[in-house]
């Protein structure tokens, strides 16, 4: 079933008050709700929310053979289907179009500006490499799904161990966690994402971090993807209204902010995270 | 008083003039049983049974008020009403208060807001809404809703709302003024006359929800002074 566009007195609701610069949720224009990151069990299992939307990352890794054309590389797939679980909107088996800019920005973000050092996960050139698999679950959709899934996999991926191997001759030995600590994989950076909303009354200011219906009833959005140091990764604006130099400028000036405090945030976390894992010494 | 059911246990309800509510159904050979787990209620004279629960998907039933949006025409004689259930719900034109075959209810575009009842609820039927009351024929307050706006909530909290003893509609309206319509289909519409009240009073609904955070009436009388109302 299509799902209805939102209603009249909603629509001019959410737009007068945007003009008065008031959010639904008491937000300020360019104020992003506060992320929580949930650690799971086993390491590389994050679940993270912002607000009411919900996103599970998951790194497994696995050996495998690699193409003879790139002995040297690892390898990874990120797997991500928004289910009916997220909203009753989406449909199991046909990909909205929301769903494919959410997966090709993930692979532009995580596989494509290089965030995972691909050649540390060689073990064996041309023989064995690591294969990592992230898997993105979409749980519940309240706006901006992409952020959130984008914040999900990377602190997934900074979470995750992968066993110590050791390269004897021909054989490959992989040591147990129990044995040997497990590493944390090499990475270049931390990309985080950050979505705008653009509405076409153009008295109206950007808004960061869109809500549902702020998404819905808007006329385009850009996401920024950059790390904390300044390194700009994606831009990408599919459509939409059009926007001047200075203003994509201004908001690339106020991502670099909010990417600097989300990657304070997560290194927090991760590092609260950390302590609470007792790792014993045989 | 309380019981707790599954799908498919046996009610014991009898009553020389029984009437079923949501939850529960009485199979063609007689015994009568739960169709959805939660708690088993009935009225003072234990002629009325219905089961509660909380949920967020809804399942129409008859007589209960909802807040629906106009998808769509339904030919010229009627429209369709997404209610938030399974399936879109009928409503005729001629179901609202003065509605004659001449005299049609100005209600034209796709996107509009009703208040309306549910007069049909059948498993294996599309629900049916109606804008007045069918024996009066005056609006009793259905009708389409003009402004404001609609949050939605899950379907426990909107029979809280719907509850006179329930602290938060007398508490919001003893700070500000304001309409509200609850629709038991997980929809709540809010209207005053600045934006501001309204806002404060849908972020005072969705924090007070059970499934959200379930404020206390004296934190969100806490929260809402964090406003400047």
């Amino acid at each position: 079933m299509r799902p209805p566009s939102p209603s009249i007195p909603e629509k001019e609701f959410v737009v007068e008050a945007l003009k008065q610069g008031l959010r639904l949720d008491g937000r300020a224009a360019l104020e992003m709700r506060q992320p929580t990151l949930t650690f799971g069990p086993d390491l590389g299992w994050v679940d993270c929310s912002l607000g009411k939307t919900r996103v599970l990352a998951q790194v497994e890794a696995k050996m495998v053979k690699p193409p003879p054309e790139r002995p040297f590389e690892g390898q990874i797939t990120i797997h991500s289907e928004i289910s009916p679980m997220a909203s009753s909107e989406y449909e199991q088996g046909r990909p909205s179009e929301e769903e494919v800019t959410i997966a090709r920005m993930l692979d532009k973000i995580i596989r494509r500006s290089d965030v995972v050092d691909k050649e540390s996960l060689c073990i064996q050139s041309g023989q064995r490499v690591w294969n990592l698999r992230l898997t993105v679950h979409f749980l519940a959709d309240s706006g901006n799904m992409l952020d959130c899934a984008c914040l999900a996999a990377i602190v997934a991926l900074k979470h995750f161990r992968r066993p110590e191997v050791e390269v004897v001759g021909d054989e490959v030995v992989v040591h147990p966690p129990a044995e040997r600590a497990p590493m944390p994989l090499s990475m270049h950076h931390a990309p985080f994402c950050l979505t705008f909303a653009y509405f076409q009354d153009t008295s109206i200011p950007a808004i960061l971090d869109p809500s549902r219906l702020e998404q819905r009833l808007s006329a385009g959005v850009i996401s920024i993807a950059l790390n904390a140091q300044r390194e700009l990764c994606v831009v990408q604006k599919a459509g939409g209204v059009p926007l001047s130099p200075t203003e994509i400028l201004r908001i690339v000036a106020v991502s670099t902010e909010k990417s600097k405090e989300l990657d304070r945030f997560v290194r927090e976390r991760l590092e609260d995270d950390w302590r609470t894992r007792t790792v014993e010494v045989v | 008083m309380s019981e707790v059911v599954l799908p498919g246990e046996p009610v014991n309800a009898k009553h020389p003039n029984l009437k079923l509510g949501p939850g529960v159904l009485q199979l063609l050979a007689g015994p009568i049983i739960s169709t959805k787990a939660g708690t088993l209620c009935h009225n003072q004279n234990r002629s009325k049974w219905w089961v509660e629960s909380n949920s967020r998907r809804y399942i129409p039933a008859a007589q209960e008020a909802v807040v629906g949006v106009v998808v769509g025409k339904n030919g010229a004689e009627g429209f369709r009403v997404g209610i938030g259930g399974p399936h879109n719900a009928n409503l005729d034109a001629l179901a609202f208060e003065g509605a004659t075959k001449r005299n049609r209810p100005n209600l034209k575009v796709v996107g509009s807001l009703l208040y309306a009842r549910v007069s049909l609820a059948h498993k294996d039927m599309e629900p049916e809404l109606e804008c007045f009351d069918a024996q009066t024929r005056k609006s009793d307050g259905y009708g389409e809703l003009k402004g404001g706006f609609v949050t939605g909530c899950s379907l426990k909290m909107c029979r809280q709302l719907l509850d006179p003893k329930h602290f938060l509609l007398p508490l919001l309206g003893s700070k500000f003024p304001l309409d509200a319509a609850i629709g038991m289909n997980g929809r709540v519409w809010v209207n005053s006359k600045e934006l501001r009240h309204v806002i404060a009073a849908v972020r005072c609904i969705e924090r007070v929800d059970p499934e959200g955070e379930n404020l206390d009436e004296k934190l969100v009388n806490a929260f809402l002074d964090t406003f400047d109302i």
